[in-house]
């Protein structure tokens, strides 16, 4: 068993050259190396952890904008249906004035034109009686030969027109 | 004399021997020849190096070789976290140093290298090597022990809630459990990676000798064992990496006893 053998001999040289290496492998690699290889891997935990709030902190400030955005638009609605309705509560009003005009327009024609009816009816008669006296005297005259005077027949006319 | 010569030696492979005439270096007066297991401590060093350097390229999106070592990296922080907790992340230098370092050498050591010549040399398949590094580990764990806590330390060998009369009992085995852990560290490391090793050399001289004793022999003996070293070797791999992962989930344990003190 060399190791045991030769330890006499070599325990000084595998000492010594294990030292060497090994503490250089502890302060160039062990110190000098891994802090920086696990100063990435923090740095790319961080850096995916600080994308991760990011992306989190739009979605909420979008979801936040959404609701904003609803709200405002359920009043833009809101006043919109007022202006609507207020326009047509307008319009229903000036119409309404618009026909009373015309009605009472309508009407002031319709009472003229009776008015006119009424007058031109009388005037009608009144014709009528003159004319129908002038006939009756006329009539009389050629039958019965006997003057008669134009009160008279008037008189006459206007009684058999009231019995009809 | 020549027979002997060619017989399959499996402890051969684990012969230390002086590179390039520097058997006769020396350092206030210790020889430090730098030898073939100098050698690979050097190349699992490099290894190591040129393997972390390459993902340290600090991409926000890793490539596969910058994945690997951060796969590493986390691995062995994960491993800290979860034994000591948040005062665990010191430790993770060392520990992946440690990790990595005993990973690469044995893992270097399995190289099938010999079908080209060289002859790979498992350093950690020798206690010199690995009772350095458990003493490292067990020095920390003193150090820190005795930095955060003082003389308090001495409770962690007296379990909590022990009953007075028991403490006499108890404190001598508990010191003496605590005494052993660096023995027990480097052991366990040295001795499975010689034992599969050595396995290895055995089972490989079965298939050379049966074979050179003929064709019956070839068959009975040579091809079985062959195909129980194809085996053995792929378990050879997964015991070079859970090895150096109980060396360090141990190291961190034990520091866990000095850092947090139960």
């Amino acid at each position: 068993m060399p190791q045991i053998a030769q330890l006499a001999e070599t325990y000084s040289s595998q000492v010594f050259w294990l030292l060497v290496f090994f503490g250089i492998v502890f302060v160039f690699v062990g110190r000098g190396m891994v802090p920086k290889v696990m100063d990435t891997v923090a740095q790319r935990d961080q850096q995916i952890a600080s994308d991760l709030a990011a992306a989190t902190a739009a979605r909420a400030k979008a979801d936040e904008e959404e609701e904003a955005w609803r709200v405002r638009e359920n009043e833009n609605r809101a006043a919109a249906q007022a202006i609507v309705a207020e326009a047509k509560a307008d319009a229903a009003a000036k119409n309404e004035k618009k026909l009373s005009a015309a009605q009472k327009r309508l009407d002031t024609k319709l009472a003229q034109a009776e008015q006119d009816i009424a007058a031109a009816r009388t005037a009608a008669l009144a014709e009528v009686e003159t004319v129908a006296a002038d006939a009756a005297q006329d009539i009389v005259q050629r039958l019965a030969g006997v003057k008669v005077t134009a009160a008279t027949a008037k008189s006459a006319v206007k009684k058999a027109m009231i019995h009809g | 004399m020549a027979a002997e010569v060619a017989k399959v030696d499996p402890m051969h492979q684990f012969t230390i021997a002086p590179l390039g005439g520097s058997a006769n270096w020396e350092l206030a007066g210790f020889n430090i020849a730098f030898t073939n297991s100098a050698l690979w401590m050097a190349i699992a060093t490099v290894a190591l190096i040129i393997f972390v350097a390459g993902g340290l390229k600090r991409e926000l999106v890793p490539g596969r070789w910058q994945m690997s070592v951060e796969f590493f990296t986390g691995f062995i922080d994960d491993m800290l976290e979860a034994n000591i907790g948040k005062a665990g992340r010191k430790y993770v230098p060392y520990i992946f140093s440690l990790f990595m370092f005993i990973l690469f050498a044995n893992i270097l050591g399995l190289m099938p290298l010999g079908v080209i010549g060289l002859h790979p040399f498992t350093f950690t398949s020798h206690f010199t090597v690995t009772g350095v590094l458990a003493i490292i580990s067990f020095a920390i764990v003193l150090v820190v022990g005795f930095w955060k806590h003082g003389f308090h330390f001495f409770s962690l060998f007296i379990p909590s809630g022990t009953p007075l009369p028991m403490i006499p009992i108890i404190f001598p085995i508990e010191l003496i459990s605590f005494l052993v852990r660096p023995f027990s560290l480097g052991l366990r490391l040295f001795v499975a990676m010689m034992a599969g090793h050595v396995l290895l050399e055995v089972l490989s001289s079965f298939v050379i000798d049966g074979t050179n004793a003929g064709a019956g022999f070839a068959a009975m003996v040579g091809l079985p064992s062959f195909i129980l070293m194809v085996g053995i070797c792929a378990l050879e791999i997964l015991v070079a990496g859970i090895q150096a992962y109980v060396f360090a989930l141990l190291t961190s344990l034990y520091i866990n006893d000095a850092e947090n003190l139960h």
